[in-house]
């Protein structure tokens, strides 16, 4: 049962990653290859916060959010809209060109070792069925329940989330429609970097941050999303906790060398038979 | 059927010349080989995604393969270099059908993020199978080659050995650029639907050119593995691919001189500059940043237009 746990809360931060996924991919038909980075920087500015700055915690979240907000909202600016030929390659290309750029320059600011980042809230095994959780594990699960259920009702329910829908559906009949599509694809990226930023603080005390943490975690956020279906949020959710319940599964099983490896069978083994996600509707076009 | 770009092989034939000639200084040499190895990984990656349009971030895995096979093979059975080439060959050709025959259906990121986690794969499984491979820490111990008779160890014959390849490679795929195989994969690239309906059976070609382009990919990285007796996965990791990418796409993308100009140029570039290491991944994706924004087709494509505005060709 332990395993189940464990697999529970790494699937939280699954989850949440590949939200950001498909926040960027509804509006835009992108998918960011550096959705990782954008973890892995929330994790760093935390850890700057609190320790070279000595911000209370209180203060440091909402900065660290607002920071790769902001960040996101400049990776936009900068990447995407500039590209001159819009094919699907050069999204791609570029998306990855940003990746190696973040996490470049995280590398020489915070250098290469593994940051500590000590609990947010006192930490505390409790004893449950068979099995303990940690009240980290707690907080990484209970914040991406929340965002998942929040973002569910911004975007079906609100105006504003009904314009980031319109954009993906028809960038021209929204834009006709007086939606701004230009900021709306700019507020899409930001609010994934903020999704991301979530993720990578909730997530520092388990697993601690290191520069290169952001490929591992956007490809296991991506196979979440894919897994999910991409562009629906509960799949994202649903994908990561199955990810990462049958990732810690497997770890139980196997040498732990090979856990890893297992995210990758399980994306190969969806995107080779249902490419749409097991529950999303047929969008992945097949010769 | 357009005129064989006979200038550039040309180049390519006389520049080594020159290398072979006046260049004796063995760092020099070793780094001249490694432009080699990349240029021509960066040619194969660039047929793939220039011509063909498939995005496939797991050529590094394909290299590895071939570097293992022949590595192990040789350095712990003992078995004839050229025999161990002809086996990756195999070897990699089964993996490459295996993973392209599904993922070749895909499209886009779908097919970037297959191929990737495929990459992966390979990637852990260099690094967990210690028993055979020997594990993160390396595989040492793999015989140089011979070519009938002389074993070929230094620098410089290794350089002279690795060249002959080169050109023999560079020749080809001039050749590919100029044949009907090319038209035919621009064309699937262009539109897949358009091209089916013109009777081009689009998956047999696509999964063809991805094995065809993983096998030289393998050939070359047995070549790797007996020129530097020594191979650890690092070599083999997401890095590289990436890496790859970058110069294909600097280079310019569907242009056979593109992979090698880029692989020249990108290769240099941090040897020179050793004191910015640091700062290696950060310009790799500048590079490739202001490339894609700024010079779509990248440097051969920007040198092409250079030549045709003030050379007036009759």
């Amino acid at each position: 049962m332990q395993f189940f746990y464990s697999g529970i809360t790494s699937g939280s931060i699954y989850a949440l990653v590949a939200i950001g996924f498909n926040i960027i991919y509804n509006t835009t038909g992108i998918i960011n290859f550096a959705q990782g980075e954008f973890v892995m920087l929330g994790g760093m500015f935390i850890y700057s916060m609190l320790y070279m700055m000595n911000i209370p915690f209180v203060l440091a979240f909402p900065v660290a959010l607002f920071g790769a907000f902001v960040l996101g909202v400049i990776f936009e600016r900068v990447f995407i809209r500039y590209v001159k030929v819009k094919s699907e390659l050069n999204l791609i290309t570029i998306t990855i060109a940003g990746s190696i750029i973040l996490r470049g320059l995280a590398m020489v600011i915070w250098g290469r070792d593994t940051l500590l980042v000590e609990s947010f809230v006192p930490s505390k095994a409790i004893n449950v069925y068979k099995g303990t959780i940690t009240t980290d594990s707690l907080v990484v699960i209970g914040i991406s329940l929340v965002i998942s259920f929040l973002l569910t009702f911004f975007f079906k329910k609100t105006k504003y989330g009904k314009a980031f829908r319109a954009c993906y559906e028809d960038k021209i009949a929204a834009s006709v429609c007086g939606i701004n599509v230009k900021a709306v694809v700019m507020f899409s990226f930001g609010i994934a970097a903020f999704l991301g930023a979530i993720a990578g603080v909730v997530v520092s005390p388990i697993t601690y941050v290191t520069y290169s943490d952001g490929i591992m975690t956007g490809l296991k956020g991506f196979s979440a999303a894919v897994m999910g279906g991409l562009g629906s949020f509960w799949g994202g959710i649903f994908g990561g906790i199955l990810l990462g319940v049958s990732e810690s599964f497997f770890a139980s099983v196997f040498p732990s060398g090979y856990k890893d490896a297992m995210a990758f069978l399980i994306i190969l083994f969806i995107l080779f038979f249902r490419p749409q996600g097991l529950f999303g509707r047929k969008k992945a076009t097949r010769v | 059927m357009r005129k064989l770009n006979l200038s550039f092989i040309i180049f390519n034939l006389i520049t080594l010349f020159f290398i072979s000639r006046y260049i004796e200084n063995e760092y020099y040499l070793s780094l001249i080989i490694y432009i080699i190895f990349n240029a021509i990984n960066a040619s194969c990656f660039n047929i793939l995604l220039g011509y063909a349009g498939i995005i496939s971030l797991g050529q590094a895995a394909f290299f590895g393969l071939g570097a293992y096979t022949s590595g192990i093979l040789s350095a712990t059975y003992g078995i004839n270099p050229y025999a161990t080439i002809i086996i990756g060959i195999i070897i990699t050709a089964i993996v490459a059908f295996i993973i392209g025959y599904p993922s070749l259906k895909l499209h886009g990121h779908y097919l970037a993020m297959a191929t990737l986690g495929f990459g992966m794969i390979v990637y852990i499984c260099f690094n967990e199978m210690d028993f055979i491979t020997a594990g993160p820490s390396g595989l040492t111990g793999i015989p140089n080659i011979s070519f009938f008779g002389i074993e070929i160890g230094s620098e410089y014959k290794f350089f002279i050995f690795l060249s002959v390849f080169y050109m023999i490679f560079i020749t080809l795929m001039e050749f590919f650029d100029k044949s009907f195989i090319s038209y035919k994969l621009r064309f699937i690239h262009e539109s897949e639907n358009a091209s089916s309906s013109y009777g081009i059976n689009v998956a047999k070609v696509k999964l063809t050119t991805f094995v065809v382009i993983a096998c030289v990919t393998s050939i070359n990285g047995s070549l790797f593995a007996f020129y530097s007796n020594f191979i650890s996965p690092v070599s083999f990791s997401f890095k590289y691919s990436i890496e790859l990418v970058v110069m294909a796409v600097f280079g310019g993308l569907g242009s056979i001189t593109g992979g090698s100009i880029g692989a020249a140029i990108l290769t240099f570039i941090p040897e020179v500059f050793a004191e910015i290491e640091d700062y290696e991944m950060v310009i790799y994706g500048g590079i490739l940043a202001i490339t894609i924004l700024f010079f779509d087709g990248g440097i051969a494509k920007q040198f092409k237009r250079l030549v045709e505005k003030y050379v007036k060709i009759k």
